[in-house]
């Protein structure tokens, strides 16, 4: 269980990637902001709270838990994660999206990121790499977990719904999946554009076992979390509807599919950085 | 017809080659797992399923999910085996392939059957012939054709001990097994098949078969055929190729496959760069297959032994 000061610890964490977020989709006016704060909240729990992982970083991943990003796209929030996890120098961060970068706009290991073991950014493709591990985890008697996340827009692949059926054929029980549903994605509301209707009946319907969480309550994503985990080995699938706010954290970013996957303005940036403190040092 | 250089006493299918040596690997390396597309029998990994069934994973009808599954399987040391027919193993898949496995660097083996239009019957909704040409596009792919069921149980075998992704594309129907049993099998090196000067012909897949007959019935013309089979399209074996066009000055490509893209393009790149020299294909020229049988349809879009002999006729022609 997780005291109310690792709470805090967390919650201070979270703001210093939310600034390097910001700052990094800034310096080279590209990038996703949008999606990566709203998961802030929920990959800070995962990597300073909930992962047994090894910073020293081992691509095979034997006896730690992985995790795997499906929506390729808030590459900005892994990257800074990882780096303040210790996979690497926070003053990497630096170089996002430049050339001769290992930060590519989308994850990749072919650059040797450490903490980076698949590239994602073509949607839809991460679950099934994500349950190809935890299969392979069980081959191997290695009782570790395999976290993944997905965007909701990215649940219009088919790919997905290819590998939900899977999981729960296979009983593939050593997984749990995290959806973000902040209900955006680039050409309006995932309602307009595409209507996920009843997405957990959806999942239930394919076999999963669904919880739900408010992604941006960092007190409630690591008891969700942690439950998630208790849940693990009883036969099924997990899957973790999460509820964010696209933007969360900056005021002028919520609430809306604009800043999906565009960059703020000098002006923009300084008005987002007032409102976010610096907790743990800007790279 | 003068006598082929090589004989045979049985004909066998490609993918039988493909299921004993899969279960053959899978008893030396327990790293070796299988995954199928709901096509178990007609990939002839029914036995490895037997013997292995903890090590084997059916993924319905659901090609995209298995090749992601292949990918993320690689995480933790195993050696994913992936099996379905030709075209869903590539065109279906393609970009699956391309971010999860090619660009990730992933141990994953793609092994294809019912390649090219010696599928027959089904049609060409089944007859890809554009595989060879989408996987050699892929930085990091090695690509891998044998020509019978002999090289194609060495294949694979050989492939689970080299890291990296690889396209395994094997076939149907029954051929003649021409080569040993025994052959040591070595990705990306040519095999001298047939020594000669006036042509070479490179060969891969089903049609090396045809190109020994081929080469009976040139010699019975008095044309001295080098035939070499290229069982790896990718890393192409640059310097077998230059060193038999210098010595024969023409070349022959015969694949059952595209003329754009396959071997016949690999073979052309190499030469273009090094040794301009007179080529003809003997390859589908940018056309869909249609229903038939196999030997029909080989003859009625050029890639049986027939045309392999206009062919060299032509390039020798051109040497003038």
């Amino acid at each position: 269980m997780a005291s109310q000061a690792n709470i805090q610890e967390l919650e201070k964490v979270a703001s210093q990637v939310r600034r390097d977020i910001v700052r990094m989709v800034h310096a080279v006016q590209s990038g996703h902001p949008g999606g990566s704060l709203g998961c802030t909240d929920f990959m800070v729990a995962l990597y300073f709270h909930v992962l047994k992982h090894d910073k020293s970083f081992n691509p095979d991943g034997k006896n730690e838990d992985l995790f795997f990003l499906s929506n390729g796209h808030i590459s900005p929030v892994w990257y800074s994660v990882l780096a303040h996890a210790g996979y690497f120098e926070v003053s990497e961060l630096a170089t996002f999206r430049k050339i001769n970068s290992r930060l590519q706009g989308h994850p990749t290991p072919e650059e040797g990121l450490p903490g980076i073991r698949v590239a994602s950014g073509s949607l839809g493709q991460g679950l099934s790499v994500a349950l190809g591990a935890a299969q392979t985890k069980k081959l191997n008697k290695d009782n570790s977990l395999v976290f993944a996340l997905l965007g909701d827009g990215e649940l219009q692949e088919g790919q997905v719904w290819e590998a939900a059926m899977y999981a729960a054929h296979h009983n593939v029980d050593n997984i749990i999946a995290t959806i973000d549903l902040n209900g955006q994605q680039i050409d309006g509301s995932t309602k307009q554009v595409m209507d996920l209707k009843d997405i957990k009946a959806k999942w239930q319907a394919f076999g999963w076992d669904v919880i739900e969480s408010d992604g941006n309550n960092m007190d409630e994503i690591v008891k969700c979390l942690e439950h998630a985990k208790s849940l693990t080995g009883k036969g099924k699938p997990i899957v973790n509807l999460m509820k964010t706010e696209m933007g969360a954290g900056v005021d002028f970013m919520m609430g809306s599919h604009k800043w999906h996957g565009i960059a703020p303005s000098d002006e923009q940036l300084a008005d987002a950085l007032d409102q976010l403190e610096e907790t743990i040092g800007d790279y | 017809m003068a006598a082929t250089k090589y004989t045979y006493t049985e004909q066998k299918d490609t993918r039988s080659g493909f299921g004993d040596g899969l279960l053959e690997v899978a008893k030396k390396n327990e790293n070796v797992v299988g995954l199928c597309a709901d096509l178990t029998g007609s990939l002839k990994m029914g036995d490895f399923q037997k013997e292995f069934p903890e090590r084997f994973y059916q993924t319905g009808i659901a090609e995209a999910n298995m090749m992601g599954l292949a990918a993320g399987m690689t995480i933790g040391g195993k050696i994913p085996y992936t099996g379905t027919f030709a075209n869903f193993s590539t065109g279906r898949v393609y970009d699956q392939i391309r971010q999860s496995i090619a660009y990730s660097e992933k141990n994953v083996k793609i092994c294809a059957s019912h390649a090219g239009l010696t599928l027959g019957e089904d049609g060409a909704t089944h007859q890809i012939l554009e595989d060879i040409g989408m996987m050699r596009m892929l930085p990091n792919m090695t690509v891998i054709n044998p020509c019978d069921y002999n090289q194609t149980k060495a294949a694979t075998i050989a492939i689970a001990d080299h890291h990296g992704p690889v396209y395994l594309r094997f076939g149907r129907p029954k051929v003649p097994i021409f080569t040993s049993a025994d052959q040591p099998f070595e990705i990306g090196k040519a095999i001298k098949m047939i020594e000669g000067s006036d042509v070479t012909i490179f060969a891969t897949g089903h049609l090396v078969w045809e190109a020994v007959e081929a080469e009976a019935i040139l010699r019975e013309k008095g044309i001295s055929v080098e035939l070499i089979n290229i069982h790896t399209i990718k890393p192409i074996d640059a310097e077998a190729i230059i060193a038999s066009a210098k010595k024969t000055g023409c070349v022959v490509t015969a694949e059952e496959h595209q003329k754009n893209g396959g071997l016949g393009d690999a073979v052309a790149n190499v030469l273009a760069e090094n040794l301009p020299t007179p080529q003809q294909y003997v390859a589908v020229d940018d056309q869909f297959g249609e229903s038939g049988k196999p030997a029909e349809l080989m003859t009625k879009y050029g890639l049986d032994a027939q045309h392999i002999v206009i062919a060299a006729e032509k390039a020798i022609e051109r040497k003038k």
